[in-house]
């Protein structure tokens, strides 16, 4: 009896250590499977056409320099709307709304986060693209700055949750030594609260850029895909195409091994490396600031 | 005079900022409001009994969407047989077992990356390892394979949330009187923690469920006229039908896009509801 118990509580606890590895490994394995498929790119195509700004598999032109402005463009669009609706809302939540209206508040940013991508762009189809060639009288509506309105309510979420912690994590006693001194609530929270949450704010922000560059859905159905160069702010109101647009899209339909199918890997890696760096930093400015926290209250 | 003038003046500013900071708030959350409303009166009239429960057909232009919802019920159901044991040993590791050294936090930068990766990257793994070199083909079983590696961070770290959250007492006591590590684990730590985990299950899944981009080239189909027979068969899903059927099919009855994308929001938002009255039970009912 002794014996088996010991056996058993042996196993299961090596099993849950494996189980603890299991994100590094699959980490891993997705880098490995991205660069074992798209690697060969680099030797099928030289990296002058690779960088070039043409994009047009059919006749072998595989530059991915339109695709790459276009996601920039889209997610720089993205960024203005999320950043600041996100942490006024995140403002509001934490610090000025009543505790019931807290209540309602929270769900509803997080049951945002969780509306199926797909849903936005089909709303962004039928209702908001339509609506945007009128209102602002463009040739169509499927373009990069539907995209990045779209793009920055699929960003709110992120940029609210995390900012409102990093709000909430502030300390009490920050707050109250400000009213003592006579400050508004409203000067408290510019010159006190969020200053010293400024590292959990700006992890905010890059993690919910990080969110628009990767989606996927609701831009290859509302921004046009046209591989075109985004070079300019005007080109904020004609159709672009992403990268994550192009794996999507042209994915299905490319023979396994071919040129066309490395580079679509190829990008694959790019936007795998792009999200590695985004949340390395964020992390790493996570970290810094906890350090920082704890050496002014101990 | 001077200080009463400013002191009236920072007030004003308040009052306005204030103001402006409420509107902001209100702005971010009336068009999400506004998005399940509209589509619950959109999609409302084109729900029937043979809508849930019927096949497509005259090329999706007619009938019902029923191997799409089960589909989809494939997949969550799938991608939760691997991802619910798996996120919560880890889960346990991380909270119960790790040590705070160079490892560990390897393992917690490795999730945050996992979160991190777009959607469609996952696909194109999914396609790389389980689709190819597997050769499991486009298939239910690659699709959630995909799907369970990416709701896995979702679940590690709303589990290990919630498991830390557990007093320490709690595994004291039970140790002391006699119980083995793991014993605690099972019947003390899990058990007090179990809502927690269900929650962070339940959102994983939720955002497995509506997933578009994982599943385009690992087990998706087009149309198939029969239901899925084996989990090495591909399968129609909501979000991709929906996505199918708004961009790839001319003339589409708008009544069925509509009536499609209430029903994948209806799946989604009964999955969060859960998770939400499952949360806040619990915290009702914690006496620690």
């Amino acid at each position: 009896m002794e014996k088996s118990l010991n056996w058993r509580e042996f196993v299961i606890t090596r099993a849950i250590k494996a189980s603890g590895y299991s994100a590094v490994v699959f980490v891993l394995l997705i880098f490995f499977f991205l660069l074992r498929e798209g690697l060969p790119a680099l030797s099928e195509v030289d990296a002058s056409s690779l960088l070039d700004i043409r994009w047009y598999p059919i006749e072998a032109y595989f530059g991915i320099m339109p695709l790459i402005t276009g996601s920039l463009i889209i997610t720089l669009g993205a960024a203005l709307i999320a950043v600041p609706f996100g942490i006024g809302t995140a403002v509001y939540i934490s610090e000025i709304a009543p505790r019931w209206m807290r209540e309602i508040l929270k769900p509803l940013v997080e049951l945002l986060g969780g509306l199926p991508s797909v849903v936005l762009g089909f709303l962004g189809i039928l209702v908001v693209s339509p609506y945007l060639r009128v209102l602002l009288d463009l040739p169509t509506g499927l373009t990069a700055f539907t995209g990045s309105l779209l793009l920055g309510g699929i960003a709110v979420p992120t940029v609210v949750s995390v900012a409102e912690d990093a709000l909430d994590s502030v300390p009490r006693a920050y707050r109250e030594g400000a009213w003592a001194l006579g400050a508004t609530k409203w000067q408290t929270i510019w010159r006190v609260t969020l200053p010293a949450a400024k590292s959990g704010v700006l992890t905010a922000v890059m993690l919910g850029v990080g969110r628009a560059i990767g989606e996927t859905m609701t831009v290859m159905m509302v921004t046009g895909n046209a591989p075109v160069m985004a070079t300019k702010l005007g080109s904020l109101f004609s159709p672009v195409r992403t990268m994550t647009a192009t794996i999507a899209a042209e994915m299905g339909e490319v023979a396994n091994g071919s040129t066309h199918y490395h580079v679509l890997f190829f990008i694959g890696m790019v936007l795998f490396l792009i999200s590695l760096i985004v949340n390395i930093i964020a992390s790493s400015v996570v970290f810094r600031s906890k350090k920082r926290a704890e050496r002014i209250l101990s | 005079m001077m200080t009463k003038f400013l002191s009236r003046n920072r007030h004003t500013v308040q009052r306005l900022g204030f103001s402006f900071i409420t509107l902001m708030a209100v702005m971010t959350v009336l068009p999400i409001v506004g998005t399940i409303v509209y589509i619950l009166v959109q999609g409302g009239s084109a729900i029937s009994w043979d809508f849930i429960t019927g096949f497509p057909h005259d090329g999706m232009r007619a009938g019902g969407i029923l191997p799409a919802i089960i589909g989809t019920l494939y997949l969550t159901i799938g991608s939760a047989i691997f991802s619910v044991p798996l996120g919560i040993a880890a889960a346990i590791y991380l909270s119960e077992y790790a040590k705070d050294n160079q490892w560990t936090r390897l393992i917690r930068l490795a999730i945050i990356n996992l979160a991190g990766i777009p959607s469609v990257v996952y696909g194109l793994f999914g396609l790389g390892l389980f689709v190819l070199f597997l050769q499991f083909g486009t298939s239910i079983l690659a699709a959630s394979l995909t799907l369970s590696i990416m709701t896995l961070p979702v679940i590690i770290s709303t589990a290990e949330e919630s498991l830390r959250a557990v007093p320490q007492a709690f595994r004291t006591v039970s140790i002391s009187l006699g119980a083995t590590r793991w014993q605690t684990i099972r019947r003390i730590v899990l058990k007090e923690a179990l809502p927690g985990i269900l929650t962070g299950v339940i959102l994983g899944l939720e955002r497995a469920a509506g997933e578009t981009a994982p599943i385009l080239f690992t087990g998706a189909a087009f149309f198939l006229p029969r239901l899925p027979q084996s989990p090495f068969d591909a399968t129609m899903a909501l979000p991709y039908h929906l996505f199918v059927i708004s961009t790839q099919v001319p003339e589409m009855p708008i009544q069925i896009q509509y009536g499609t994308a209430l029903v994948l929001l209806v799946f989604v938002l009964t999955m969060n509801l859960i998770a939400t009255v499952i949360r806040s039970r619990a915290r009702a009912r914690r006496q620690w």
